[in-house]
């Protein structure tokens, strides 16, 4: 599985990095971006999941599933 | 030294006949103002998303309620069709030359200009900036309690609104923007002012602007002769296009971030102690799990989201086979969105462990609300230490509990029991 976060959608609403530290990370501006090419170890499964479906702005995306 | 730009402050103004009945159908002749409507809103936005999700109102000058999350949102997003020019709705409508800028920038500019204005303060305002002041909110929470005195479980009567809720704000923003501690009372009298006034005739509403303005002007030029390191600081140094920020800028923009921050939390601290002095399960679950205290705090943003925003139609548009006018408002309804049930299950319920929870209680689009990061982190400590503090409490009187006017909702009074 691999996440991704569609910097065009992303607004910095902060709530990837909140559920998901693991997997995302902020820019300077607060803007977020999958960290790494996005790779999400088995563990990490559920957490990417909750990223995707807590996105207010529909920015998270799974890739690869 | 830095120089600050002058540009003139006098905008022509268009101005409706305010209409103070009391509305007579929420679908048709609604008002936001209405003392009925917030207490209420929950309710109306149910039954309109069932008969009407876009209702309109003759008021302020033609002014639209859509209801639903989709609709919210696609709004949100097109900026082609609808300004931020005005994001509190008025019976008047300023100039067009105040854009793209607008009053308050950015959350009155419009793109591309917005973009450049938002990310001066952006960078200020990542969640990691708030970790320095989260033992000033927890210190002050504490205080605040402490202040209420001996407390009688079973007696004490204490309202969380005037006396705990209404104070966490205020103090950090006005600290980042480096302003004297001692104004704090005077900023909840501007914020008033500002947000619950719009009634108000005209004159008395300049006069209440040009009191902040002539507040502000001194705060900055107490910046422009002793420059320091805060956000007044680096609004003054910023610059655009390589010219420094207009004087009206950088006013427009303190004036938001004191206004924008303030009213928005007292409301959704008030709200989430509302619930919580209703929901005795509730609040023993966060009690006794703490690790479930940012999925509660999460669900009281969903359900209790305080801020409707609004937008002018810039030309006239058919959305939905509504007939937008060009110049009418149109609110957005971030609460009504988020207890939209296509878009969330029991919508309707609390829900303090929600997992999937896209609420959009910070806005959607471009202009998602710069200090959400603040906004949640006093939030949560205000909760956290008010539950640590009593373990348990009910409304004293439900009738009691009075709420905003307003595009802001939260409660105002709220008597709350300690038990």
């Amino acid at each position: 599985m691999r996440v991704s976060v569609d910097s065009e959608l992303c607004q910095g609403h902060n709530r990837c990095v909140a559920l998901a530290p693991e997997l995302f990370e902020l820019d300077d501006f607060g803007y977020s971006s999958a960290k790494g090419n996005g790779e999400v170890p088995p563990e990490l499964e559920e957490k990417a999941r909750l990223a995707v479906a807590n996105c207010p702005e529909f920015a998270v995306k799974i890739e690869d599933e | 030294m830095t120089e600050v730009a002058d540009t003139p402050t006098e905008t022509p103004m268009v101005e409706f006949e305010p209409n103070n009945e009391p509305a007579s159908d929420w679908a048709t002749d609604f008002d936001h103002v209405d003392p009925r409507y917030n207490p209420n809103a929950p309710a109306i936005w149910d039954e309109l998303r069932e008969t009407c999700p876009v209702a309109h109102s003759d008021r302020y000058g033609g002014t639209w309620l859509p209801v639903k999350h989709a609709d919210v949102r696609r709004i949100a997003y097109d900026t082609e069709n609808f300004t931020s020019r005005q994001v509190i709705v008025s019976n008047v409508r300023l100039d067009h030359d105040s854009s793209p800028v607008g009053g308050a920038p950015p959350i009155t500019s419009d793109p591309p200009f917005h973009q450049h204005a938002r990310k001066i303060l952006l960078p200020l305002f990542r969640p990691d900036k708030m970790d320095p002041w989260e033992s000033k909110v927890h210190e002050l929470c504490n205080n605040r309690l402490d202040a209420m005195g001996e407390i009688t479980p079973g007696e004490t009567v204490i309202d969380a609104a005037k006396q705990y809720a209404q104070h966490v704000p205020v103090s950090v923003i006005s600290r980042m923007l480096g302003f004297p501690p001692a104004d704090d009372d005077l900023f909840r009298y501007f914020v008033h002012n500002v947000l619950e006034g719009i009634q108000r005739p005209i004159e008395e509403r300049q006069a209440a602007g040009e009191e902040l303005d002539a507040y502000l002007d001194q705060q900055v030029q107490d910046h422009i002769d002793n420059p320091r390191d805060d956000l007044t600081g680096t609004l003054l140094k910023s610059q655009i296009f390589g010219q420094p920020l207009s004087r009206e800028h950088v006013r427009g923009s303190i004036a938001l971030l004191l206004i924008a921050g303030i009213d928005t939390t007292w409301s959704a601290i008030g709200s989430s102690l509302w619930h919580l002095a209703q929901n005795p399960d509730d609040r023993h679950r966060m009690q006794n799990e703490p690790e479930l205290i940012p999925a509660a705090i999460e669900e009281m943003l969903r359900a209790y989201a305080p801020v409707t925003m609004a937008r002018l139609v810039k030309q006239d548009f058919d959305f939905n086979g509504c007939p937008m006018k060009a110049e009418d408002f149109v609110l957005l309804p971030f609460p009504a969105a988020n207890r939209d049930p296509e878009m969330f299950e029991r919508a309707d319920e609390v829900i303090i462990d929600r997992e999937v929870n896209r609420h959009s209680a910070f806005g959607l689009g471009i202009h998602r609300c710069l200090g959400s990061n603040l906004a949640r982190m006093e939030l949560r400590i205000a909760v956290e230490e008010f539950l640590k503090r009593f373990r348990d409490f009910e409304l004293a009187d439900p009738d009691a509990v009075t709420w905003s006017t307003g595009q802001i909702r939260g409660p105002r009074t709220l008597p709350i029991r300690i038990i």
